[in-house]
């Protein structure tokens, strides 16, 4: 008998889902722990809170630690978990001034008030291999350790850099500065509580970016900055640190805080004409949890690319950006056909066959 | 009605069928509101289910937020209750319900599927679920939801005539196979998910409840019991199923049912079979009892 397609499904799934996790198991390495992952993966661990928006490093590392090392399927993992998890509140505004940062740059002024700060960045460091890595030490890594809190003469001050001024703050003193169009509204649009409507306000074309995949926010902003668009950014200021997140206590009423999470931020400064009054500068707006700065650029880029008018590329068109740059739905819908459409197919074959039966006549 | 603080036997994590109540509640809400004005498309919060989007996430928060302890559930996917994604979707439903599943369609109180209408008319005391990729059947002309929903709003369809004519004009033929966009009493044009065009006379005046629910674009909409259902055609153009031609199902026989084409490894020669396995299977049974 012939090919009887996908059925006696339920023990074929079973029996993958074994394999799949014999695959996990099979080397002969040890067990990787929570700890290990949150602590020396943790650019993963950020981009997984980051596309699976839900702030909580040890579940992320659960999760990249179950997707054997695939941010896409620990996002999602993530983001299921989360989906489960009742709305209880708001938090309050998050003024971002606030920030203790741990790296702050500009690269639109050479000096800025509070300085440039370089803080944790590979920026600079040459992209060789370091075979000191390859044997797993943990005597070795203290060693290490030791040495370099030695070396760092101001580690005892990093804690106490204060607030910092924003760049962006002395252009506006200028009036250089034109505020984006959408940006006083009333009401926070919640996209994880309504369907996106378009236009999009801002706060919901924030939101939707704030969870997008980093090579998708990627991809776009770099189509235009590199020719299908005008932006010519300039980075006012990236910033990386860490911000308190304030409730309003339920009993007393007065703001209250729960925590702090690390978030990386950045602003872009772009030529900005509006015709019959003077050329300005605008602004592109980009946050996200954890530390990722690619995806908090292409964000900012995104947000000052889709608020200019009359251009025409896909990256300047909201509906455009915000319907695809979800990792969790663009994933899961490009890998749906992989299911079977034997009777959709068959439909399409019956008009195809019908066609060429007409065509022939 | 589930209580809110209700939980699943022996999965204390997470709460009966998986999403909160509130999410529950506010998915009920919208399905009113889609049974209020047959074949609109309500925008809703779509949640993340632990099924990957597109593999069924709309069919499934409908089937979550209606679902309660003495419903009986029947999930197919391309007919079939034996199907990977079918498999896969029960697997869960029940893993977070513990409701008894069904693959007898005259037994379930609710159908999921995917793809298909099961052979046997539904009464008014089912309702089928339909998961759905597109909910959107003006998106083949106009790629912007801004713009289709318009379109919507204005019932401005003409380009989606111009595109069936232009269609027959190029190839003879209305050349759409699956997914044939559809009128639903007269005011909104629908995209019934991607059935056959052999299950569209099904959705017409229908008994049942048919709801339809989009996860990734999320869309909720429905067609109520005994709504006018009629697939977009011209008078001298006329809407035609598949065609079997007088092809039956080489298992029960019939000739009156959806036939799944098979290639034979061995000899290449074509095969026919049912698609709604239990229709063939009572029709088998029927066959040998005789």
């Amino acid at each position: 008998m012939g090919y009887i397609a996908v059925k006696g499904g339920k023990d074929a799934i079973e029996n993958a889902e074994k394999y799949l996790e014999f695959q996990r198991l099979k080397g002969a390495s040890d067990d990787l722990s929570i700890g290990q992952i949150k602590d020396q993966l943790y650019f993963a661990v950020d981009r997984i809170m980051s596309e699976g928006s839900l702030y909580a490093p040890e579940l992320a590392a659960l999760a990249f630690k179950q997707a054997a090392g695939d941010t896409l399927e620990a996002s999602f993992i993530l983001r299921a978990y989360r989906t489960t998890k009742p709305r209880v509140g708001y938090s309050l505004p998050c003024n971002t001034q606030k920030m203790k940062v741990i790296r702050r740059i500009s690269a639109a002024f050479k000096d800025i008030p509070g300085g440039q700060i370089l803080g944790p960045t590979s920026d600079y460091t040459l992209k060789l291999l370091d075979f000191g890595l390859e044997e797993a030490d943990n005597e070795k890594r203290k060693a290490e350790l030791e040495k370099l809190l030695g070396d760092i003469v101001n580690y005892k001050d990093y804690e106490d850099i204060g607030e910092l001024p924003r760049v962006i703050d002395m252009l506006r003193k200028e009036g250089l500065v034109i505020e984006n169009k959408r940006a006083k509204e009333g009401e926070i649009f919640d996209i994880t509580r309504e369907s996106n409507v378009f236009p999009a306000s801002r706060s919901a074309s924030l939101q939707t970016m704030a969870r997008g995949e980093t090579g998708g926010l990627l991809l776009l902003a770099y189509s235009n900055v590199r020719g299908y668009g005008d932006i010519h950014p300039a980075l006012g200021e990236l910033r990386v640190g860490y911000v308190p997140v304030m409730i309003t206590h339920p009993l007393t009423g007065e703001p209250y805080e729960i925590g702090k999470v690390k978030i990386t931020e950045a602003e872009i400064i772009a030529r900005f004409n509006v015709e019959g009054e003077k050329p300005k500068f605008s602004l592109g707006y980009g946050v996200c949890f954890g530390h990722n700065e690619v995806k908090a650029i292409s964000m900012a880029i995104l947000d000052r690319a889709m608020a200019a008018s009359g251009a025409k590329h896909a990256s300047n068109d909201q509906e455009f950006v915000l319907s695809h740059v979800d990792g969790i739905e663009s994933m899961g819908f490009t890998i749906h056909w992989k299911l079977p459409h034997y009777v959709t197919f068959l439909s399409d074959l019956d008009r195809l066959r019908k066609a060429q039966e007409v065509s022939k006549k | 009605m589930n209580n809110a603080s209700e939980k699943i036997e022996g999965n204390n994590k997470y709460n009966f069928a998986f999403l909160d109540e509130n999410a529950k509640k506010e998915i009920r809400r919208r399905i009113l509101k889609a049974i209020a004005i047959p074949g609109y498309q309500v925008p809703f919060g779509s949640r993340e289910l632990p099924i990957a989007r597109g593999w069924g996430t709309g069919g499934l928060q409908i089937t979550l937020s209606i679902i309660g302890r003495n419903d009986i559930l029947k999930v197919i996917d391309q007919g079939c209750d034996d199907s990977v994604n079918a498999v896969n979707i029960r697997r869960f439903i029940k893993s977070v319900t513990g409701v008894e599943m069904t693959t007898d369609t005259e037994k379930a109180t609710l159908v999921q599927t995917r793809h298909r209408i099961p052979e046997k008319p539904l009464t008014k005391d089912q309702i089928i679920i339909f998961q759905v990729p597109f909910p959107e059947p003006l998106r083949t002309v106009e790629p912007s939801e801004a713009e289709t929903r318009r379109m919507h709003a204005e019932a401005d369809y003409s380009r989606m005539w111009l595109y069936l004519y232009e269609d027959i004009v190029k190839c003879g033929e209305i050349s759409i196979g699956a997914r044939y966009p559809v009128f639903v009493n007269n005011r909104y044009i629908m995209d019934p998910s991607p059935i056959p065009r052999w299950d569209i006379e099904k959705l017409n005046n229908s008994e049942c409840l048919n709801l339809f629910c989009a996860g990734r674009e999320k869309r909720i909409y429905a067609i109520p019991p005994y709504t006018a259902v009629k697939p977009l055609e011209f008078e001298d153009f006329r809407f035609r199923t598949e065609d079997f031609k007088g092809k039956k199902c080489e298992k029960c026989g019939s000739a009156d049912s959806y036939l799944d084409e098979t290639i034979d490894d061995s000899d290449g020669t074509r095969h026919y079979y049912c698609s709604d396995a239990d229709y063939c299977e009572k029709n088998s049974d029927n066959a040998v009892k005789k």
